[in-house]
């Protein structure tokens, strides 16, 4: 699973972190960042619902 | 009415050749037009180099029956003139490339995308009844990029959106559509007419053919010039204004191709050398430095980026302004060594941060600049340059080549 977050949409409110720091991080203006090229499989549930609680609704899976 | 900058073949004219009448019906059919593209090794003119047959067979594989093609005219790139050149003064070739475009993908209807007034008209008197439409584009550095340009033909904004879908896989009204540069089309058009091997006679195995390259700065009046790909950078300086002498950097593959050094004139002009030299041959926009600083060149790109902006992702929006912010102050002597420090970081940190490559090319200028020149922006921070005062940053950046009529 791939994950990208539409840096157009994020706000930076920080929850993809929040729920999932081994996957997002913020960058240097506090917006949402992907760290990884591939969601391993223990990451996978984080994910999703970092997916869900984005109040933007700027997380996908791909 | 003849283009206001002058355009010279060196050692080859294809482009610049005489137009020869369209070529007898009913011509190859799609996939001879796709194998054809893939042979000849025809890549994209509008600043990545991806190979065409690519995004050919892309779409014309796609399982959904509608797709489109549009003709990506919107050069928003000041220092590139090329592909009004090509609209303006060889209309017919790059309608030509879009209609062999359109059939090599079963596209159900073909656009060209374009801001400029001019060639707009010129289309519009050499099209062939009503297969192509004309899309006007407004002008904007982020018109042309290319999930903005189907946002826009399809009726929206000119604007950029997150990837993907790119526009082969969901474009314009969602279907599969190939975007293609002007000259790219045009390229497509010769390749057809030449065949493979002849369209190869030029350029390199990686790089075949030739292409349509804007050269201005260091005080010689901009020109076009086609060349074949693999000619040594130095060697169109030389054609353009007599000695390559004088070059103290190069702005390569246009704004977004960062800053080169002089040693930049050495290189073959080929994608992998360019790109080996961590810039691009993009478009094929060569803006020449002459006594001008690197600082004061890069605030002037850095401020054209701030107020191109697009406004739509934070972290472009934030650091594309704070670049722009240091190396004004960088130039006018009024930067800390803590600005620097910000400075470099925040160019690395810009990769990748927006939903179209803006942020990608301010990243590359500043990472350019710490590269060849760490000493000369060091040297800033002691007091104000003499040179970046010779060149204050201006309303508009001053590496536009103009179109105006002189």
């Amino acid at each position: 699973m791939k994950v990208v977050i539409d840096a157009a949409a994020c706000d930076g409110k920080g929850y993809c972190k929040r729920f999932a720091p081994e996957v997002f991080a913020l960058d240097e203006w506090g917006y949402g960042r992907v760290l990884v090229d591939e969601v391993t499989p223990e990451a996978e549930a984080n994910t999703r619902a970092a997916v869900e609680a984005c109040p933007l609704q700027a997380i996908r899976t791909v | 009415m003849s283009f206001p900058l002058p355009a010279r073949p060196l050692r080859a004219a294809r482009l610049l050749g005489p137009d020869p009448e369209r070529p007898p019906s009913p011509g190859p059919s799609a996939a001879e037009i796709i194998e054809i593209a893939a042979a000849a090794g025809v890549r994209g003119r509008g600043g990545a180099g991806f190979p065409l047959a690519v995004k050919l067979r892309s779409v014309a594989a796609a399982a959904e029956p509608v797709r489109y093609v549009i003709a990506n005219g919107e050069e928003g790139e000041p220092a590139s003139a090329k592909d009004r050149f090509l609209l303006r003064e060889r209309p017919g070739l790059v309608l030509r490339g879009l209609t062999l475009a359109a059939r090599a993908v079963g596209a159900a209807r073909a656009y060209v995308y374009v801001s400029d007034a001019r060639a707009a008209h010129r289309l519009d008197e050499a099209r062939d009844g009503d297969t192509v439409e004309i899309v006007r584009a407004p002008a904007a550095y982020v018109a042309g990029e290319e999930t903005a340009v189907v946002r826009a033909v399809g009726g929206g904004p000119a604007l950029p959106a997150a990837k993907p879908p790119r526009p082969w896989q969901a474009g314009l009204r969602g279907a599969p559509t190939l975007v293609s540069n002007a000259e790219t089309l045009a390229q497509l058009a010769l390749a057809v007419r030449l065949g493979p091997d002849a369209y190869r006679a030029y350029g390199t195995p990686e790089s075949p053919g030739t292409f349509l390259a804007t050269l201005s700065g260091a005080g010689t009046p901009a020109a076009l010039y086609e060349v074949p790909y693999g000619v040594p950078l130095r060697e169109l300086v030389t054609a353009h204004r007599g000695t390559a002498d004088g070059v103290t950097g190069v702005l390569a593959g246009g704004f977004a191709g960062g800053l080169l050094p002089p040693a930049a004139l050495g290189l073959p002009l080929t994608h992998a050398a360019f790109a080996e030299a961590g810039g691009t041959l993009g478009c094929g926009a060569f803006v020449l430095l002459a006594g001008d600083c690197p600082v004061g060149a890069a605030a002037d790109v850095a401020a054209f980026f701030d107020r191109e902006n697009a406004r739509q992702c934070g972290s472009c929006v934030k650091g594309t302004a704070g670049v722009a912010d240091v190396l004004a102050r960088l130039a006018a002597g009024a930067a800390t060594p803590g600005d620097v420090e910000q400075l470099e970081r925040w160019g690395e940190a810009l990769a990748g941060r927006g939903d179209c490559a803006t942020p990608d090319a301010v990243s590359v200028l500043v990472g350019s600049l710490f590269r060849h020149h760490r000493d000369t922006v060091r040297a800033h921070v002691e007091g104000a340059c003499a040179r970046c005062a010779g060149f204050p940053v201006t309303a508009d950046t001053r590496f536009r080549v103009s179109l105006e009529e002189r």
